[in-house]
């Protein structure tokens, strides 16, 4: 792994990071928080490809767990990943690493509706496979009653797909990282 | 809370090694969230008031920390306040607060340079095939471009705002990207030309 490719890993993970100036939302029924920040993991993923994209967010979460306040409201810590939420940030780096695999397999044919499949079956497909079995152990509800508490996110995910493959398609065109 | 807050001293706080510093804020953070209630929140309060006391660090300096997130929580605290009461909302809040205040207790009085030498140091008891350096280059940089990224992202709005133009975030984003792309790009060059090989 080059010097540039550490750089880019550096970027997207202070990307997603400052993604967090924007006001979380927390919905009361499981309080997941809506936050600007799966987008981060969405470009991460687009722009950089599989293994720089989830190291990125691998790097993200390596910086949360020794304690600095990245998240949207300031969380942080180890006991971001303990919580009902846990699974979610372990998916962010998955869902990256699947987006940026995707991106690169259809690289060449890369179109705004490709880019938007891709995302969603990152970013809502694989996130929440991961995260609603989490949220149903730790929580100790039936995976049903998980699905059911995450559902109303979902909307709110399909617009960040749209926004990230609107980005990513833009960015390739103007300073293609994935090509070199 | 990341951006260069250093305040330089030479308390005991800022002479601990920067690995026992993590690891007690890893204590404090996962204690807030495992033992959750007031007395944790409380505690841990005091426990940081103290190290700020300690390290001669001024209440400005902690509300400097806070001011990033101020709004952010004053929103949290209204949410909570309807949903809940606000006793709930009161301690949903100060473990926030005390939260932000542990992190910036130790960035406060860590280098940066420091902070990555203490991972290294952690990291030196690792297998071999693990890289090391590129690790610690990696969070180097990163604690260096989130500041970086925050600015680029209001120099962006406020570009926007004056043409009075209504942001949407693929606007605010993509300039974002290329601009940090392109940086990111610079950076590299240079530390490739520094470099003995």
């Amino acid at each position: 792994m080059e010097t540039r490719d550490i750089v880019f890993i550096a970027l997207f993970a202070a990307i997603t990071a400052a993604l967090a100036v924007f006001p979380p939302v927390t919905l009361p029924v499981i309080g997941v928080p809506i936050t600007a920040q799966s987008l981060g993991v969405m470009l991460a993923g687009g722009v950089l490809g599989a293994m720089r994209g989830g190291l990125a967010i691998v790097l993200l979460l390596g910086l949360l767990a020794i304690g600095l306040p990245l998240l949207a409201g300031g969380r942080g810590g180890f006991g971001v990943f303990l919580g009902p939420t846990g699974g979610y940030l372990i998916g962010w780096a998955v869902a990256a690493f699947v987006i940026g695999f995707l991106t690169e397999r259809f690289w060449s044919r890369l179109t705004y509706p490709g880019a938007f499949v891709i995302c969603v079956a990152g970013g809502v497909v694989v996130l929440y496979a991961i995260g609603i079995p989490w949220s149903a152990f730790v929580a100790k509800v039936s995976l049903g009653t998980a699905l059911a508490g995450s559902l109303p996110f979902i909307p709110g995910d399909i617009v960040k797909a749209l926004i990230a493959a609107g980005v990513i398609v833009i960015v390739k065109r103007s300073y293609p990282i994935i090509a070199k | 809370m990341l951006t260069d807050l250093y305040v330089s001293g030479d308390s005991p706080v800022h002479r601990a090694r920067p690995v026992r510093k993590i690891v007690a804020l890893i204590v404090v953070c996962t204690g807030l969230f495992i033992f959750e209630g007031w007395p944790s929140v409380l505690t841990a309060g005091i426990l940081v008031g103290a190290g700020f006391a300690m390290a001669g660090l001024r209440p400005r300096h902690a509300l400097a920390s806070l001011r990033p997130a101020l709004w952010i929580l004053v929103a949290i605290f209204a949410v909570q306040a309807m949903l809940t009461d606000a006793l709930f909302a009161g301690f949903v809040t100060a473990r926030f607060v005390v939260l932000i205040l542990a992190a910036a207790l130790v960035t406060l009085t860590t280098r940066t340079s420091e902070f990555v030498e203490g991972i290294l140091a952690a990291l030196t008891h690792a297998p071999h095939w693990i890289p090391k350096h590129q690790i610690a280059l990696a969070i180097s940089l990163c604690l260096r471009f989130i500041p970086l990224v925050r600015t680029v992202l209001e120099e962006v709005r406020q570009a926007q705002q004056a043409r009075g133009t209504h942001a949407s975030l693929t606007a605010l984003l993509v300039p974002l990207v290329v601009r940090t792309l392109k940086t990111g790009d610079e950076v590299a060059q240079a530390i490739y030309a520094r470099s003995p090989e």
